[in-house]
């Protein structure tokens, strides 16, 4: 592109110069469109064919005529077995119940431990801050087999409360990560200026920071809320009766018996599943996307 | 309103670094005083101190007759205007003044009333209801000064409240800051690094340096008697010249500082008695541009000729520096535009002598 | 009131005040103590569900399968010599690695290509090629299944159209393979492109106008501006992916569950089936616990490298 412009701004006046500046432009930005088209097509292969798969009856799934891709006789006959279906109504349930108690959880932690590492400090306040980022580095997996021995002494194998004590330690370390981020860029003169006009240190958390620190709130909170309604390594260990499973692991569990696949419901249980954190990331997907950045380019 | 003292006020920082070493200063009722000095001289650290934002290491800071070394910020009644305004960016004019009166739980009424009457001071009326982002500058700056009224409080605090304004707009709050002032009455502590500022609006001025206070006093004081180099050489603009020389006998018998073996200046006989113990010792001779001008055929008692060579010209439009080198010592002149002066060329200049200051070379101290 | 004070009169005031210094400290003290209490619940769910369980997962693999007697590093051992956890060992470095570097330059180019449109297309786009990251890797992992489902696959319908005969995606080992790192790859390039996406904003464009005003053509710019501007965000995306990749449990477990003949197990997956489904909780904690060397390896390297460059810059 630019020895193009080089050898046209050499052999002549600034006219052609600039037109085939313009030109070269204009073929990056289309090369750029076709290859990104491209890219998004190969990128949502897999949820078209969910929901195609999601208006298939069985029957049409298991007769194989003609293409797979496309829904030849559309029927809502899967979401409406699932939004009856007691089972999947328990677990949608006790999916929400578990990742609101884990976002409220979560936030309430981590606000407090930011501001106190990013303002207040105390003897350890490094370490602590340092050691927040690595237990942030800790899988899940790393720790799944311990963790399944404390949750049996605690009385809580089988009982979705085991998750809203497990995934604040996943979702904690980068929620406070990111509100000593938001929290360290506002500056010190606000939290001065508060002192003077005579508030205490949780009056300026609340009525200061936290308004002042919103969008950083509403990122953590929406890792938290991802975090905590797509794992699947914990339910998956801890729980074993439908009445206490979550919607990563009832789908598989329950839509899968032996070896009958029910794809065609699987498939829109999966849309339902996945709905939640499609909206919200639709609705807000700027809070989304600087929630993701803000660890790194922090660090 | 209050009278604040500061009795041998220390801050040291971890590792030892004396930030302030042992401040005395005394602040009259309705008083402006105004801290200023270069950056890193402690002023910000002993306003920062005064307003409990600091702590004290050792010494004691009284407000209207109490020590309150011990009184966090809130309880001291002091409010303060930060550089960067610190106003609350999610909260309007209106709630940014009110926000600490809300939280003293005063009843709603009286806040809008002091709300408004700041306001109305400040010109800021129509401006209730935004927010601080849709604010320029100057504004909220006002802001931050209301802020700091509607508490009505004991003493103002500024931290250099003007730099982060452009400079016509500086000089436009400079005169803003002087009429609150002027209305309210209340006892100001103002921290600058610019010491126009600072004389324009000052009642006394404290200058400091390296952590302690170099000279207290009003700016006229400060101009005409400045107590040491480092006070001569702050205030005023362009800064004073500073010339190594000799005291030593002339030949009519009255006293002479020689600065070079040409240049060799009568010493006014008012000042004679004050420098003769100083015969025979090497000194500095102080003088500001403005007592180095174009040469008058008339002079006055205590004028004298020098000739310099030029090195730079800078036409500033009511007048002219003209900078030289005398022994490699750059000295500047304040002359008048209408004279002729070009690189290179010698220039005759009257020195006003009745303007000199004598300091010592290594305490710095005027003699 | 010149200078002259400082010094003598600091040691003298200094004794004289030791009251009024301890109530100070006691102010300081009061403070930290409210900064201590805040990050309390921190420090008790750090204790409680990570340290604690760090420190018992090292004692567990020490215990024999009932958990009676305390066998050392026997586990550990015993686990080398097994073939299986040999291929372990191998699918995990294998997955992790491919997965990694197929995400990072895939998500590079990415991120080029998003740098190149104009800012108000960015949005839609973004919002496009996002979805894989948004969608809960579970449920996604399960369409892909049903993609590679050996008699409905609907890649094996595309394939036969062009007169291939079809794949047994997730019947043949090797394939297999090919199989989780392609949904590991679809499923985390988002996450690159949007760091990398960020890192290519904040690369002042006077950089740029600098380097082609010293004649520097676009790969220069790519090579001597562009990279060394973003080795720090790559450096700690290919950290973030690289743990996360490594200890991926969800791909795995759904698509293949280990098989066939082991081949596609990971450290997560073999875990929970030798120690949650087998019920030999020792000996998977020790299959565990082989991971916790190698992220830390990664780890110290990667972060001593960003801090070295973060302090270069600052200097």
């Amino acid at each position: 592109m630019s020895t193009s412009v080089a050898t046209a701004g050499r052999r002549a006046p600034t006219t052609a110069h600039k037109h085939s500046l313009h030109r070269s432009r204009m073929w990056a930005l289309w090369g750029s469109y076709i290859a990104l088209g491209v890219f998004v097509i190969m990128f949502l292969i897999p949820p078209f064919y969910t929901l195609m798969t999601s208006l298939k009856s069985s029957a049409e799934i298991s007769a194989q005529t003609g293409s797979p891709w496309i829904v030849h006789h559309p029927t809502l006959a899967n979401f409406w077995y699932l939004i009856t279906y007691p089972n999947f109504q328990r677990y949608y349930l006790n999916s929400i119940i578990v990742t609101v108690l884990t976002v409220a959880v979560s936030m309430v932690i981590s606000v407090l431990a930011a501001f106190s590492l990013s303002r207040m400090g105390f003897w350890g306040s490094q370490t602590l801050s340092t050691g927040v980022f690595l237990t942030y580095l800790v899988p899940s997996s790393l720790l799944f087999i311990p963790l399944f021995q404390i949750v049996g002494w605690l009385g809580l194998i089988n009982n979705f409360w085991c998750l809203v004590l497990l995934y604040p330690t996943l979702a904690v370390p980068f929620c406070t990560w990111i509100m000593i981020g938001y929290f360290s860029s506002i500056p010190k003169e606000l939290d001065e200026a508060a002192l003077i006009d005579g508030a205490g240190y949780l009056q300026i958390l609340w009525k200061i920071f936290i308004p002042v620190a919103m969008p950083g709130i509403i990122a953590a909170t929406i890792f938290a809320f991802t975090v905590a309604w797509g794992q699947f390594l914990y339910p998956l260990a801890y729980l074993y009766t439908s009445n206490q499973m979550v919607l990563t692991v009832g789908i598989i569990s329950d839509l899968i018996r032996g070896d009958v696949f029910q794809w065609g419901k699987i498939m829109a249980a999966c849309l339902l599943a996945s709905l939640p954190p499609i909206l919200i990331y639709a609705f807000l997907m700027d809070y989304y996307v600087a929630g993701l950045t803000a660890g790194a380019t922090k660090g | 309103m209050a009278e604040v003292s500061c009795r041998k006020v220390i801050k040291e920082y971890d590792g030892g670094v004396q930030a302030v070493k042992g401040i005395d200063l005394d602040i009259a009722d309705h008083e402006f005083v105004v801290l200023v000095g270069p950056s890193g001289c402690g002023k910000s650290t002993t306003l920062r101190m005064i307003a409990g934002l600091e702590e004290i290491t050792s010494g004691e800071i009284w407000i209207a007759g109490d020590v309150v070394n011990d009184v966090p910020p809130r309880d001291r009644d002091i409010a303060m205007v930060f550089q960067n305004y610190a106003l609350y960016p999610h909260m309007s004019v209106f709630d940014n003044m009110a926000f600490g009166l809300k939280l003293r739980k005063f009843p709603r009424d009286e806040i809008k009333r002091r709300v408004d009457e700041a306001a109305r001071i400040l010109d800021l009326v129509p401006l209730l209801e935004r927010k601080p982002r849709a604010l320029s500058g100057g504004q909220r700056q006002r802001v931050a000064m209301g802020r700091a009224i509607v508490r009505n409080p004991k003493v103002f605090l500024f931290d250099e409240p003007l730099s982060n304004l452009d400079a016509k707009l500086r000089v436009q709050m400079r005169t803003e800051i002087k009429k609150v002032h002027q209305t309210v009455r209340t006892t100001t502590i103002y921290v600058t690094h610019d010491q126009i500022e600072a004389m324009t609006l000052a009642d006394r001025v404290v200058v400091m340096n390296g952590g302690h206070i170099e000279q207290v006093g009003t700016p006229q004081e400060l101009y005409h008697h400045p107590a040491t180099r480092f006070v001569a050489g702050f205030i005023g603009s362009p800064a004073m010249n500073f010339l190594p020389c000799r005291v030593q006998d002339a030949a009519n018998g009255n006293l002479a500082v020689k600065v070079t073996d040409s240049i060799v200046l009568p010493v006014p006989p008012a000042r004679a008695d004050r420098y003769a113990k100083y015969k025979d010792k090497s000194m500095i001779l102080g003088l500001r541009p403005e007592h180095l001008f174009e040469y008058h055929e008339q002079g006055k008692p205590g004028w004298t000729r020098v000739d310099l060579p030029v090195d730079v010209v800078e036409p500033m439009g009511m007048e002219t520096m003209v900078h030289f080198f005398v022994d490699g010592v750059p000295v500047c002149a304040r002359v008048d535009p209408a004279t002729h002066a070009e690189p290179n060329e010698m220039l005759p200049l009257t020195a006003d002598l009745n303007q000199m200051h004598l300091m010592h070379p290594e305490t710095g101290q005027v003699v | 009131m010149a200078s002259g004070t400082s010094i003598p009169i600091g040691v003298m005031t200094a004794g004289r005040t030791g009251v009024q210094r301890g109530s100070m400290r006691r102010f300081a003290q009061r403070r930290s103590t409210i900064a201590f209490l805040l990050c309390l619940p921190l420090i008790l769910l750090i204790a409680t569900f990570v340290v604690y369980p760090a420190i018992y997962a090292i004692y567990l693999s020490m215990l024999n399968k009932k958990m009676t007697t305390f066998v050392g590093l026997g586990n550990f051992a015993f686990l080398l010599r097994r073939h299986t956890f040999q291929l372990v060992i191998f699918q995990s470095c294998l997955f992790a690695i491919t997965s990694v570097v197929l995400k990072a330059i895939i998500g590079f180019i990415l991120a080029h290509l998003m740098h190149n449109i104009p800012g108000k297309n960015q949005r839609i786009w973004r919002g496009l090629l996002l979805v894989p990251w948004v969608i809960p890797l579970a449920l996604s992992t399960l369409t892909w299944w049903w993609m590679f489902d050996p008699s409905y696959s609907a890649f094996n319908w595309v394939l036969n159209r062009f007169g291939i005969a079809s794949v047994p995606w997730l019947g043949v080992g090797w394939i297999a393979r090919f199989c989780t790192i392609t949904v590991n790859v679809w499923y985390g390039t988002p996450f690159f492109m949007i760091m990398y996406l960020a890192a290519l904003k904040s690369v002042p464009d006077q950089l740029y106008e600098a380097a082609a005003i010293d004649g520097a053509n676009a790969v220069q710019k790519l090579f001597f501006v562009t990279l060394p501007m973003m080795r720090n965000i790559i450096a700690i995306t290919v950290l973030f992916s690289l743990i996360v990749t490594f200890a991926d449990f969800d791909i795995v477990r759904i698509l293949t569950a280990g098989g066939p003949q082991d081949m596609t197990h990971v450290f997560a997956t073999y875990a929970f089936q030798v120690g949650i489904q087998s019920g030999d909780i020792p000996l998977g904690a020790a299959d565990s616990l082989f991971m916790f060397p190698i992220l830390a390896f990664a780890a110290f390297f990667v972060l001593r490298g960003v801090t070295q460059r973060t302090k270069e810059i600052a200097a």
